[in-house]
Order: C-alpha cells, then sequence, then structure tokens
C-alpha cells in the first residue's frame, strides 16, 4: 500500500479518528508531566531565578511555530505537485495554530525578557524574525479566507508559502545583518555549545517538547478533519442548488 | 481543427456539461444554444484552455485558437487603432486595417475608445479577432448591443473567415444569416448529478 | 512582448493612469516626517536613509493593486492569456513597466528628497544606487503580490498584507546601505545583497506570477 492512500479524504477521515485520541492523550499526559515537573521539580537558576522556568513554554513554542510553517511548505508542494486535497487543506489547517505559536512565543518572551533584560521589546534579530514570521502567517492566512474558489485558493496560497518561504529566509539573514542582538544563542542544539541549556533543565523541557508536537499534531489533525467537513457540506449545498 | 471527445467542463468545481463530444473542421461554424447557465461561456473558457476540463480531452493546437468573451479586452484611453495595433503586434501580426474596414471602423479610427459607443466597441472587440491571424474562433455572445446592420457586418466577416479555411464556435441566440452553420443544442447534456454517497464528489 | 511593454507605460502616461501619483506620495512622506518628528536637522539626518526608503517602498505599493487587476476586469488578461504571450512574460513586462513607471522617477527625485531630509552629502550617491538597484524587487515582489490577489474584489489590503513582509530584505539591506554610505563606513555589501536580491526576484518571481495568474484566471 503506498503512502499516498492516506492523502485520500475518506482514508484521512478514517485514519485520523483512530489516531486523534491517542495522540491527544499522549500530548496531554506529556504536557502535564512536563510542565508540573519543571515548574515545581527543577531548581532555581543561579543567575535567573525562577524565570527560567517559562523556557518550558517559551522554548517549544517557538520551535513549533518554525515547525508549523515547515510543515505548511511541504503540504503547499504535495499540492502543487500531486494535488491532494488533505495535503493543501492540512497546511490551511496549521496556519493558525502556527500564527498562534508565535504569538505565544512572543508573548513569553516578553514576559522573560522584562525582568532578564529590563524591556519587553528589543529590536533583537531573533525578536524581529519572529514578528516577521508572524507577518508572513497573517498574509497566509488572509489569502486563504480572502478567496472563494477552494482549489483556486489552495493553489495561490502553495505559491504564496513556496516564495514566501524563501523571503522569510533571507529576511532572517537581513535581520541578523541589521542588528546582532541580544539573545542567547539557541537553547537546544545537536552541537554541544558552551551556552546550552544544563540537563537538569534539559530532560523536562525534551519532554515538553514532545508535548507541544503533539500538541500541534492534534490540532492540525482536528483542524484539517474540519476544514473536510466544510467541503463536504459546500459540496452538499451545490448539488442541492444544482438538482433544485 | 478542434476535437472535443467526452467532455466535462465544470464551474466553481460543478460539473455543468458532461459527454460532450464534436470536431470542427476548416470552413465549419457551430452555434451553441442552451438557457442561461447551461455552461455555454464555460465550455467556450475551457476550449480555450483557460480553464481545465473536469474529464475528457480538448485536441487543438492552442496556436490556432483565439477567444472572445463578453469583455473585450479594450483600453480606455488607448485610441481604436492603437487598441487593434496592440493585439495584432501580440500575435505577430502587422496589418489591422482589413479588421478596420470589415467592421466599419474607419471614422472611429484615431477615437479613444472611451468615447466610442458600446455597440461600436463590441465591434472593435470583434475586430480584434480578425487581428489576431488565429484559425478558431470562439465567440460568447458576439452579438450583444450590436444593431442589425452591425450583425449582418459581423456575418459577412465570419462568412469571409471560414471562406479562408478558419472555423468558430459561437455562443449566441440570434440568427446570424448563417443557414450552413451547425447547431449545437447544449440541454442534453447537462451533467447529472453524482450518485448519493459517493464522498470525493468535495474533492473533485 | 514589447508592444505590452509599450502599451502599459502608454496608459500610465495618459489622463487617469496614474503616472507621478508616487512620486508625489513620496514628496509627501518626505515632508510630513519632519513636521512629525521636529525640524532638527542632526535627528533628520539620523533617519533620513530609513524614512526614503520606507517611502520608496511605499510609494511603490501604492500603484500596485491596479498591475493587473485593471487587465483582469476588462477581459485583456484573459486575451492574453489566450494569445502566444506567455504569462509569464506578461508578468516580467508589467513589473518592468512598472519600475519604470514608478520606481525610476523614485529613484531619480531621491536626492531632492534627501536634501529636504538632511542627508549627509556622503549619502547621496548611495542613496540613489541603492535605490536604483533595490526598486525592481520592489516592483517584481508587488507583482508577485498583485498576481496572487488579482481576482480579489478588494485585494488592495490582502495584497499590502503579502507584499510589505516580503520588503523586508530589500528594505533592510536598502536602508542599510544608505546608512553606512552617509556614515562613510563601507556600504558595499549591502548594495551588493541589494542587487543580488533583485536579480534573484528577476529570475524567480514571473513564473510564480505566471503561476498565480494562471490559477486566478481558472
Amino acid at each position: 500500500m503506498s503512502i499516498w492512500e492516506y492523502a485520500n479524504p475518506k482514508k484521512f477521515m478514517q485514519t485520523s479518528a483512530w489516531a486523534l485520541p491517542w495522540v491527544s492523550g499522549l500530548s496531554v499526559i506529556l504536557l502535564g508531566v512536563g510542565l508540573v515537573w519543571g515548574f515545581f521539580f527543577t531548581p532555581d537558576d543561579y543567575k535567573q531565578g525562577a524565570t527560567v522556568k517559562i523556557i518550558y513554554l517559551h522554548v517549544p513554542s517557538a520551535m513549533m511555530a518554525i515547525s508549523a510553517w515547515f510543515m505548511m511548505l511541504a503540504g503547499s508542494l504535495i499540492w502543487l505537485i500531486r494535488r491532494h486535497h488533505v495535503s493543501a487543506l492540512s497546511a490551511k489547517a496549521a496556519a493558525p495554530v502556527g500564527l498562534t505559536f508565535t504569538v505565544i512565543g512572543l508573548v513569553t518572551g516578553a514576559i522573560w525578557g522584562q525582568p532578564m533584560w529590563g524591556t519587553w521589546w528589543a529590536w533583537d534579530p531573533r525578536l524581529t524574525s519572529f514578528l516577521i514570521l508572524g507577518l508572513f502567517y497573517l498574509g497566509y492566512i488572509a489569502l486563504w479566507a480572502a478567496v472563494e474558489d477552494a482549489d483556486t485558493a489552495a493553489d495561490l496560497t502553495s505559491v504564496l508559502c513556496i516564495v514566501g518561504s524563501v523571503f522569510a529566509f533571507l529576511s532572517r539573514y537581513a535581520v541578523l545583518f541589521w542588528n546582532q542582538g541580544l539573545h542567547q544563542g539557541a537553547s537546544v542544539s545537536v552541537v554541544q555549545g558552551s551556552d546550552q541549556v544544563s540537563n537538569v533543565y534539559g530532560a523536562p523541557l525534551l519532554v515538553c517538547v514532545t508535548g507541544f508536537v503533539l500538541l500541534f499534531v492534534t490540532l492540525v489533525l482536528l483542524r484539517t478533519r474540519t476544514e473536510i467537513r466544510a467541503r463536504r457540506i459546500k459540496a452538499l449545498i451545490a448539488r442541492e442548488r444544482a438538482a433544485a | 481543427m478542434l476535437t472535443v471527445q467526452d467532455l466535462c467542463v465544470a464551474r466553481g468545481g460543478v460539473a455543468v456539461l458532461e459527454g460532450l463530444g464534436f470536431t470542427l473542421s476548416p470552413g465549419k461554424v457551430l452555434i451553441l444554444r442552451g438557457p442561461n447557465g447551461a455552461g455555454k461561456t464555460t465550455l467556450l473558457r475551457t476550449l480555450a484552455g483557460l480553464q481545465p476540463a473536469l474529464e475528457g480531452q480538448v485536441q487543438a493546437d492552442p496556436e490556432t485558437v483565439t477567444y472572445s468573451g463578453h469583455a473585450d479586452g479594450l483600453k480606455a484611453t488607448l485610441t481604436v487603432a492603437e487598441n487593434l495595433a496592440f493585439w495584432a503586434s501580440v500575435h505577430g501580426q502587422t496589418t489591422i486595417e482589413p479588421a478596420i474596414v470589415a467592421m466599419n471602423l474607419l471614422a472611429l479610427r484615431d477615437r479613444r475608445a472611451a468615447d466610442v459607443s458600446a455597440g461600436q466597441k463590441r465591434r472593435l472587440g470583434l475586430a480584434r479577432l480578425m487581428v489576431t491571424g488565429r484559425k478558431v474562433w470562439l465567440m460568447d455572445e458576439p452579438t450583444v448591443s450590436l444593431d442589425a446592420a452591425s450583425v449582418a457586418l459581423f456575418g459577412a466577416m465570419l462568412r469571409a473567415h471560414l471562406g479562408q479555411g478558419g472555423a468558430a464556435i459561437v455562443a449566441t441566440h440570434i440568427d446570424l444569416g448563417l443557414p450552413e452553420a451547425e447547431v449545437l443544442d447544449l440541454t442534453p447534456f447537462r451533467a447529472r448529478q453524482k450518485r448519493q454517497g459517493a464522498f470525493d464528489e468535495a474533492f473533485a | 512582448m514589447r508592444a505590452l511593454l509599450i502599451r502599459d507605460i502608454r496608459l500610465a502616461m495618459r489622463a487617469g493612469g496614474g503616472f507621478g501619483l508616487g512620486l508625489a506620495f513620496f514628496l509627501m512622506v518626505a515632508v510630513l516626517v519632519p513636521l512629525g518628528v521636529g525640524p532638527e536637522s542632526a535627528l533628520l539626518s539620523r533617519i533620513a536613509p530609513g524614512i526614503l526608503w520606507v517611502g520608496a517602498l511605499l510609494a511603490c505599493l501604492l500603484s500596485l493593486d491596479r498591475m493587473f487587476a485593471l487587465d483582469f476586469e476588462d477581459g485583456s488578461l484573459d486575451l492574453m492569456a489566450v494569445s502566444p504571450l506567455p504569462l509569464e512574460g506578461v508578468a516580467a513586462m508589467k513589473a518592468l513597466a512598472h519600475w519604470l513607471v514608478t520606481g525610476l522617477p523614485l529613484v531619480v527625485i531621491s536626492p531632492v528628497l534627501g536634501l529636504l531630509l538632511s542627508l549627509s552629502p556622503a549619502g547621496y550617491v548611495w542613496l540613489v544606487a541603492s535605490l536604483a538597484l533595490g526598486s525592481p524587487a520592489l516592483s517584481l515582489i508587488g507583482a508577485f503580490g498583485a498576481a496572487l490577489t488579482v481576482g480579489l474584489k478588494r485585494g488592495g489590503l490582502i495584497l499590502s498584507l503579502i507584499v510589505l513582509p516580503m520588503y523586508v530584505p530589500t528594505l533592510v539591506f536598502g536602508a542599510e546601505a544608505v546608512r553606512r554610505g552617509a556614515a562613510g563606513t563601507d556600504a558595499l555589501v549591502p548594495l551588493l545583497f541589494l542587487a543580488a536580491i533583485s536579480l534573484g526576484c528577476a529570475a524567480i518571481l514571473p513564473f510564480a506570477c505566471g503561476a498565480a495568474i494562471r490559477a486566478n484566471l481558472k
């Protein structure tokens, strides 16, 4: 059986109906464990105090904000190449989720930044790129909402997503060029650096990140199912009208 | 020049016509008939390659086909001659005189398109077909806002085009004075709704 | 394709074509900013590069929604799609016409506005150079936004929502080049980046525009 069979709307509805309780349940458990562990059972940082614990929300949502865009890019490419409707609809479904994660990332960042840097907002490259990412999400969502014909909307937003990715990437480097910034380096990375998160925080953080990933999957599955149902309803109405 | 096989066309994702098949040969004109909303415009746009067919095939060399829709593609601030010259050069043609003469636009040549009447604009839009140098004309309600004399003018232009080995498909309700024209009534080809429960109808 | 370019420029020059609107807007920005932030020339000189670039960018944005919409409404775009012109070529020519009518005049007038904003003398060359190299990217990115929104009834707002984030790299490198030039430091690097963006846009975006227009005509 080819993997593309899961792109059939009917098959997708069946599979996602089966998977949703597991994914969502696991996400709730992991988030519960990770957040409680992180908030109550890790020591305060010697420099940052208890403020550091916002990391359990800040880092995962920031990671998911970027990952969501990559998922939309993949969905858009699959739609343009293979024209699977589920792929286009899942990209549509992921956009508001990604935007929300972006906003959470920015807000928790501001709450973290205020005691640390003494300011809610600074035109730091990382913050600025995130804000710009949010703008790209807004444009993408607005275009989906504005175009009436569903397939045309999918075509246009897919092209926008691909071109937008190039420009978002460029913006990231343009902004780095523009201002070197305050923000610490990436908190989690494969290469061991000196400014890394210590293991005490690392384990619960990893649990939280996994929880956020599953939360994202849950939300995207749910929203994709909604989009599919909305399409079915629209087709039903069109058929009733044509029959009348 | 243009062959259609088992064609199904859709408007806004909903099939409107299905099972269409015909062949257009040089010197022939096909008149499309059917009530409003039957899918005449959709069919013509599909034949012109402006929108994809839901099923079936249109076989035609895209370099031979031209289209004339409800809007004439005229710029109000350009003169009649400038408008025609633009479309001529887009199609790699140089002369616009025969078209101006055929649609009786000589007196309006240097008038801005904004300053001519609706019927005159339409004549200009039809003259545009001649300057494309293409063989297959797809026309959507070409006689809208034309008076009787202009309709006769159009009929003569169309006959001359057919005489030179051209062909045309015209969606129209009025008699163009072409007794040899074939008439295709679209009513029998109206798309039947897919049977209930066919799930993927939403994802055509 | 040359016929299309000539037609578009001619249309822009004739009555109601909107030639000069962007220019007038650019002038307004340069006049309003000092009225807003105060006449102190040291401050103006410091913010001049940014103001001039943001002004140019917004002036470009003004006329974008007409780029394809007018041709869409009067049926020209349908007819072009059926004609031998490739839609990619149509988009490229439209962007070129937009640049010639909107971008180029901005480049030409920018030194005068630099004067109004007391740009430091070393900055003028870089201002003209950066606008000359960067404004083609503004027109091309704008053409892409216009192509995406051509079928929409009120596409103007969404057009700006889509286009403005994509203007970020151009704006950053453009204003940075002028800022560095005015300060007398090395401004060549941002200028080269700017040229790279314009060339990249010219190479890629016409194809994206073509795809978007084709989807919109369906």
